[in-house]
C-alpha cells in the first residue's frame, strides 16, 4: 500500500478548506490501513508482545533442529533405563522409583535441557518444542475455520435480514447455550473412535483433524453474531444502495462490497480467536477429549505432567507457561490491533466478551 | 410481563428441545457403530447384535431420540460402564459443582465490581494499567496453570489448604472452607479482572451523561453521584454478562477446576466417568444439564430486565 503525498496545489480535503484535519499530523488522503500501521507502530507493548508470539514461533519452528542436532532424540523416543553424564556426573534419566531427572539445563550438552517428563524419560524439552507446534497449528487452522464460516453466515444473515437471519440466529442461540467446553468434549468423545467419516473421506479417531474441525465448529457462533450485527449496520449504507441501484447481485454486494469494510473486524477477531481456540485446544486435551496418542500437544501435556505435579511440577507449569504466554501475546497484540484499526471502540477485549468469559465460556 | 415471561419460557423451551436434538445427533449418528463400540473392541458378531437391539440402536432414528429423551426424563438413563443410573449419580454431585459457581460467582463479581470502580474513577493512572494487566493476564490464563501453581506452592509447600478434594457442609463448615477457598480464588481471577474491564468502559460512558452534570451541579457530593448515579446505571452491561457466564461456568470452566482439585462435582463425573470411559449417556445427560443452566440464566437475566425497563417487555423483539 504505497503511499504518495498529494502534490502541491492539487484540489483536495486540506484543513484550509475549511475540512477538520483527519488526524493530527496525518497528511490529508492517508489511506486508513496506512494510519493504523503508524498508530500500530506507536504501541510499544502490542509490539513487544507481537514480538515475544514471534519468538514462541521461532521456538517451536526450530524443534527438529534442537531434536537432531543438540537433545539427539524424538520426542516419542523413551529412555526409562539410560544413564546420561551431567556435569561429568553419571545420573540415571529416570530413578527405580519412576521419579525423571530435573532440568539439567546444559549440563548434558542439551539432552534433558528441562529433565525427562516422566516414567518413559521423553526429552522434554524436546517434546515441549513439538508440543508447542500442535498447539498453533490447531489453534491457527481452527481459527482459519471458524472465521470462515462466520464471515460467511455473518453476511448471509445481515444481509438478507428476514427469514435468512432468523435460522441462522436462531441455530446460533441453540448452539451458544451449549457451554463450549461440554460441545466440545462430546464431539470429541463421539469421534475419537470410530473417526470422521463423510462420504468417501475418512479421518482416523486420533488424527489432529478432529480436534481442529471440532474447535473450529465451536467457536463459530462467537464471532458470526458480531460480524452479522456489523454486517446489518453496513448494509444501510449510502455505497450499498449505490451498488443495488447499478443492479450489483446480492453476492456481488456481499463479497465485494460489504467484506473489504468488514476486515479491520476480521484481523481483530482472528488474532484473538486464535488465542480462544488454542485455550480451547489445551482445556479439551488436559480433559483427554482433544489431541490424543500419539500425537501430543501443550494441553496433552499439562494432563500428563498433573499426576506428577508434587514431585516434579515444571513438567505441568512449563507447558502451561507456554500456553499462558502464547496466548496472552496474542491478546494484548490482538488488543492493540483493534486500538489501531478503530481507535473509538469503546469497550476494548469486547471479543472476549462476546465469547462469554474467559476459555470462552469457556471453555 | 406475564406475556413476556410466557413468551421467554417458550423460547426456552424451542432451544432445550433443539439441544437435546443436537446432542441426540452428535451421539447417535456421528459416531461409526456405536453398538460395537459399546460392546467391546473383540466383542462377536453375537454380541453386537444383542448391544443393537437391547440399545434400540435398530429402530428409525425418531425412535431412538423419543427413547433417549424418555429415559433422561424419567430418569432411567443407565450408564454403559458403571451400569449406575447417570440422573442420580448426577443429583448427587449437584451440590458441589453449585458450591463451587456460586462461592467463585460471588467472589468475582464482588472483585470485579470494585476493581472496575476504581479503574474508572482513577482511570489512567498506575492503578488502572495495573488492573488492566491483571484483566488481560486472567482472560490469557489457562485454568489448569494457576491452579497447577496452588498446587503446588500453597498445599504441597506451604501446606496452607489440602491438596485437593472435597468436604461437605455437613463434615464441619471449616474443612468445607477450606476445601473450596482456592477453587473459588482460581475460578474468580479468572473472571474479575475482565468483568472490571467492561464496568470501567460502562462508567466511563455513563459519567459523560447529562444527568450526571444535574446532579453535581445541585450539590451532591462526588462519592454520592459516583455510587447513586454512576455505579448503579452502569451495571447494566455487567449484569448481562454475568447471566450468560454464571450458567457457562457450572456447565464449562467449573469441569476444570473440579477435575484438578478434584472436587466430586458433575464436571469431573462427566470427566473420569464419561470421557475416560467412552461412557456416551454420562456426556449425553452433562451436557443437556449444562446446557439448562445456561438458558436457564439467560432467561433469568431477561425477565429481570424486562421487569426493570418497561422499553424491553413492550418490545416485539424477545432475544
Amino acid at each position: 500500500m504505497a503511499f504518495e503525498p498529494p502534490a502541491a496545489g492539487l484540489p483536495g480535503p486540506g484543513p484550509d478548506e475549511g475540512f477538520p484535519p483527519a488526524e493530527a499530523g496525518a497528511p490529508a488522503g492517508e489511506s486508513p490501513w496506512r494510519i493504523a500501521y503508524r498508530r500500530l507502530l506507536r504501541n510499544r507493548i502490542a509490539l513487544a508482545f507481537l514480538g515475544l508470539f514471534f519468538l514462541i514461533v521461532v521456538f517451536v519452528l526450530a524443534a527438529p533442529i534442537w531434536a537432531t542436532h543438540v537433545a539427539h532424540t524424538g520426542p516419542n523416543t523413551t529412555h526409562t533405563l539410560e544413564k546420561i553424564s551431567v556435569n561429568g556426573e553419571t545420573k540415571e534419566v529416570v530413578e527405580p522409583s519412576g521419579r525423571p531427572i530435573g532440568p539439567v539445563w546444559l549440563g548434558a550438552g542439551g539432552k534433558f535441557f528441562f529433565g525427562a517428563d516422566g516414567r518413559l524419560g521423553r526429552d522434554e524439552m524436546v517434546r515441549l518444542m513439538y508440543g508447542g507446534r500442535t498447539s498453533l497449528l490447531i489453534g491457527f487452522s481452527s481459527a482459519l475455520i471458524t472465521i470462515v464460516f462466520a464471515i460467511v453466515l455473518g453476511l448471509l444473515a445481515g444481509y438478507y435480514k428476514g427469514a435468512t437471519d432468523s435460522v441462522i440466529a436462531r441455530a446460533m442461540d441453540v448452539l451458544w447455550a451449549i457451554p463450549v467446553l461440554l460441545l466440545a468434549i462430546a464431539l470429541g468423545t463421539a469421534l475419537a473412535v470410530g473417526g470422521l467419516r463423510i462420504g468417501p473421506i475418512h479421518v482416523a479417531g486420533n488424527s489432529l483433524l478432529i480436534p481442529i474441525l471440532i474447535i473450529g465448529f465451536v467457536s463459530i457462533p462467537y464471532i458470526a453474531r458480531p460480524i452479522r450485527g456489523e454486517v446489518l449496520s453496513l448494509r444501510e449504507k449510502e455505497f450499498v444502495e449505490a451498488a443495488v441501484a447499478q443492479g450489483a447481485s446480492a453476492r456481488r454486494i456481499m463479497f465485494v462490497e460489504l467484506l473489504p469494510n468488514l476486515w479491520s473486524t476480521i484481523i481483530v477477531f482472528f488474532t484473538i480467536t486464535i488465542a480462544n481456540n488454542m485455550l480451547i485446544e489445551s482445556a479439551l486435551s488436559f480433559l483427554g477429549a482433544g489431541v490424543r496418542p500419539p500425537n501430543s500437544s501443550w494441553g496433552s501435556m499439562i494432563s500428563e505432567g498433573s499426576d506428577l505435579i508434587y514431585s516434579a511440577p515444571l513438567l505441568s507449569i512449563l507447558p502451561g507457561a507456554m500456553v499462558l504466554l502464547t496466548v496472552l501475546s496474542l491478546n494484548v497484540f490482538g488488543d492493540g490491533l483493534r486500538d489501531a484499526l478503530d481507535p473509538r471502540a469503546k469497550v476494548r477485549l469486547e471479543v472476549t466478551a462476546a465469547q462469554a468469559g474467559p476459555e470462552g465460556a469457556a471453555i | 410481563m406475564a406475556r413476556f415471561i410466557a413468551r421467554r419460557l417458550i423460547g426456552m423451551v424451542f432451544v432445550l428441545f433443539a439441544v437435546s436434538v443436537i446432542v441426540f445427533f452428535i451421539f447417535n449418528v456421528i459416531p461409526t457403530d456405536p453398538a460395537q463400540r459399546i460392546a467391546g473392541k473383540n466383542a462377536t458378531p453375537q454380541l453386537v447384535e444383542n448391544v443393537t437391539k437391547e440399545l434400540g440402536l435398530d429402530k428409525p432414528l425418531p425412535v431412538q431420540y423419543a427413547t433417549m429423551m424418555k429415559k433422561i426424563f424419567s430418569g432411567e438413563l443407565i450408564s454403559y460402564s458403571s451400569r449406575l443410573n447417570v440422573d442420580e449419580q448426577i443429583k448427587q454431585r449437584v451440590p458441589a459443582t453449585l458450591a463451587l459457581s456460586i462461592g467463585a460467582a460471588i467472589l468475582w463479581m464482588f472483585f470485579g465490581i470494585l476493581f472496575g470502580y476504581v479503574s474508572a474513577t482513577r482511570a489512567n493512572t498506575l492503578t488502572d494499567r495495573l488492573l488492566t494487566i491483571f484483566a488481560i493476564g486472567g482472560i490469557s490464563m489457562p485454568v489448569f496453570l494457576l491452579a497447577d501453581i496452588f498446587l503446588y506452592f500453597l498445599c504441597h509447600k506451604l501446606e496452607l489448604f489440602p491438596e485437593g478434594g472435597y468436604a461437605t457442609l455437613s463434615e464441619g463448615p471449616y474443612e468445607w472452607l477450606s476445601h473450596l477457598i482456592l477453587p473459588w480464588i482460581t475460578l474468580a481471577i479468572l473472571y474479575a479482572g475482565f468483568y472490571s474491564r467492561v464496568l470501567r468502559s460502562s462508567m466511563l460512558d455513563v459519567m459523560g451523561e447529562d444527568y450526571v452534570r444535574t446532579a453535581r451541579a445541585k450539590g451532591l457530593s462526588l462519592r454520592r453521584v459516583r455510587l447513586r448515579h454512576i455505579l448503579r446505571n452502569s451495571l447494566i452491561p455487567v449484569i448481562t454478562l454475568f447471566g450468560l457466564d454464571f450458567g457457562a461456568v457450572i456447565g464449562g470452566a467449573a469441569i476444570l477446576v473440579e477435575n484438578i482439585f478434584s472436587i466430586n462435582g458433575v464436571g469431573f463425573y462427566a470427566v473420569e466417568e464419561g470421557i475416560a470411559k467412552e461412557d456416551f449417556p454420562v456426556i449425553m445427560a452433562v451436557t443437556i444439564l449444562g446446557a439448562f443452566f445456561v438458558v436457564l440464566f439467560n432467561a433469568v437475566v431477561d425477565i429481570a430486565y424486562a421487569y426493570l425497563d418497561p422499553r424491553i417487555r413492550l418490545g416485539s423483539s424477545a432475544q
